[in-house]
């Protein structure tokens, strides 16, 4: 059987930048969090992005992983946002 | 696969249209806690709610980090105090006595508030209900987080007309004790008809003799997305407004059924119900009346004002139960004045009056909620208010409540001030008449026929 993945969406919002995807994957490998989807946009110089990830491996947990993640958003300069899979799930799907 | 728009209509709900879990409430029997000796019952309860509780503060903000959903209360209801003391206690004070423990118990697990210092005499009082009833203001101003609730009629047995003489009598006394805060120990004082036993929403909370040893209620809210929903279909037609709405209860209501789910597996204590109820809270974009107001009324209050709200209240639960199957507790749309600056707008324009907000009790969850009124209202008068609401409940077969705050030394066009979540009301004018003669007369309405609808 396949392993069951812990599936996390990370949303990051903010001014744009050069290197935010940069740094937030750095993190997210250095924390052997695996990234299974991205996709990214800049609307009005707003850059928006979200990512999927599997936190299965993660050698932190997901509260530590979540403040880590908010404290690197301040040092950029943007705002990032994690949360598990199932609220998205629940409240989009029958 | 999630996509991003979704998500990111997910989290708009949290940050800008107030999305939220308004309370996990755990539910805990005090019936194993039961002894004769009032200090053994008051060290049994103790033990018994800071065991089952322990957790529950930090599992809440576990919940809320996970899923990144504010969650606003943590709180507790237990069984009505009036069965589980009237071995032990001899005296209203003896009864306060509990009241103290539960506080006590309260701010040792971090909740803000606890419920379930109630009596249910639908249909008669033993004496231990009468001590309790009794005793509420001494307890209500003894304490902080205790909050208390009679249910004086049901539909299975008519109204207690003996009660409810008693109970506007009490209210009127809590008023007075807590004068100078603007009577505010009143708002931790409701009487209901057909009281559920699941209701996770103070101050109604109790934990109802039919239900487990410990059960975990949810109530979500989110009148700031159905309205942020609606704004989007303007001038479309019923079919369209009933299907947006149905929509939106569905998707909000599928938080409060995780949020539940996750938090009776972390507390390990059995999930009960979700109650899908839209409760305003006084921050701007977080009211019913908005919404009403978004369905096509210049103010909650106008003539279609009970259609509108009848409609409302229908849609919300008929998302509500497609998103959980264990609907439970008022699930409806609240309508409190001081909670809600929709109403509050209302009641300053003149929009409203406690008739109107009466009538709209016959179609929604729950009744007269967070009404102030002036200080010099007579006792008989508060009764009569009191036995209007409870025969709507009684004669509809649905819960309605009364929460009425008369405000000591104040009078009509005077404001009074809770703070926070409760906000401010206007006091709103009574009818002047006496219903003296109809109160005084004692004992109880018979239950109604069910039969020969009209």
């Amino acid at each position: 059987m396949e392993n069951t993945v812990d599936k996390t969406i990370i949303t990051v919002v903010g001014k744009d930048t050069v290197g935010i995807i940069a740094k937030v994957c750095t993190y997210l490998a250095s924390s052997q969090i695996n990234i299974l989807d991205i996709s990214q946009t800049i609307v009005q110089g707003y850059f928006n992005m979200m990512m999927i990830v599997d936190m299965t491996k993660a050698d932190k947990s997901f509260g530590e992983c979540a403040d880590d993640l908010e404290k690197l958003g301040e040092e950029i300069g943007v705002s990032i946002k994690c949360q598990k899979e199932e609220i998205f799930e629940k409240m989009h799907r029958i | 696969m999630i996509n991003s728009w979704e998500v990111k209509e997910t989290n708009n709900m949290v940050e800008q249209e107030n999305l939220d879990v308004r309370t996990i409430t755990i539910g805990i029997s005090l019936l194993d806690c039961i002894d004769s000796d009032l200090k053994k019952l008051n060290d049994n309860i103790y033990k018994k709610i800071t065991t089952v509780a322990k957790d529950l503060a930090s599992v809440g903000e576990k919940i809320e980090k996970e899923f990144g959903i504010p969650i606003v209360n943590k709180r507790i209801s237990v069984t009505p105090i009036a069965l589980v003391g009237g071995a032990a206690c001899k005296t209203p004070e003896d009864f306060a006595t509990i009241a103290d423990t539960m506080d006590r118990a309260a701010k040792a697990v971090g909740v803000n508030l606890i419920g379930g210092y109630s009596a249910l005499v639908s249909k008669g009082m033993t004496k231990a209900d009468e001590m309790l009833i009794r005793s509420i203001p001494m307890a209500l101003c003894r304490t902080e987080r205790v909050c208390s609730s009679v249910n004086l009629a049901s539909t299975k047995t008519g109204i207690n007309m003996d009660a409810v003489k008693l109970m506007g009598e009490i209210l009127l006394e809590v008023a007075e004790q807590s004068k100078d805060r603007d009577s505010v120990d009143c708002m931790k004082l409701v009487v209901f008809c057909n009281a559920p036993d699941d209701n996770p929403f103070m101050a109604g909370a109790f934990h109802g003799v039919t239900e487990a040893d410990a059960v975990i209620n949810v109530g979500v809210s989110g009148p700031g997305v159905v309205k942020t929903a609606l704004e989007k279909v303007r001038g479309e037609n019923f079919e369209v407004l009933c299907e947006t709405i149905k929509k939106t209860a569905f998707k909000v209501t599928r938080v409060g059924q995780l949020v539940a789910q996750e938090a009776s597996r972390l507390l390990d204590i059995p999930f009960g119900i979700v109650d899908l109820s839209l409760a305003p809270t006084p921050a701007i974009g977080d009211s019913v009346a908005d919404i009403l107001c978004e369905i096509g009324l210049e103010y909650a209050g106008a003539p279609g004002t009970t259609a509108a709200l009848a409609l409302l209240n229908d849609q919300v639960k008929k998302g509500g139960v497609m998103a959980s199957s264990y609907v439970g507790g008022l699930s409806g749309a609240f309508i409190p004045v001081s909670e809600d600056q929709g109403m509050i707008n209302a009641v300053e324009a003149n929009a409203i009056t406690l008739e109107k907000l009466e009538a709209m009790t016959c179609v929604c969850s729950v009744g007269l909620d967070m009404i102030a009124i002036p200080g010099d209202t007579k006792a008989t008068t508060i009764s009569g208010i009191i036995a209007d609401e409870m025969a709507l409940g009684m004669v509809n077969q649905k819960t309605t409540a009364a929460r009425l705050i008369p405000v000591i030394g104040k009078g009509v066009g005077d404001t009074v001030e809770f703070g926070g979540l409760f906000g401010y009301a206007p006091i709103m004018p009574v009818n002047q008449y006496s219903c003296d003669d109809f109160i005084n007369r004692g004992g109880r309405i018979p239950a109604p026929i069910h039969s020969f609808k009209n």
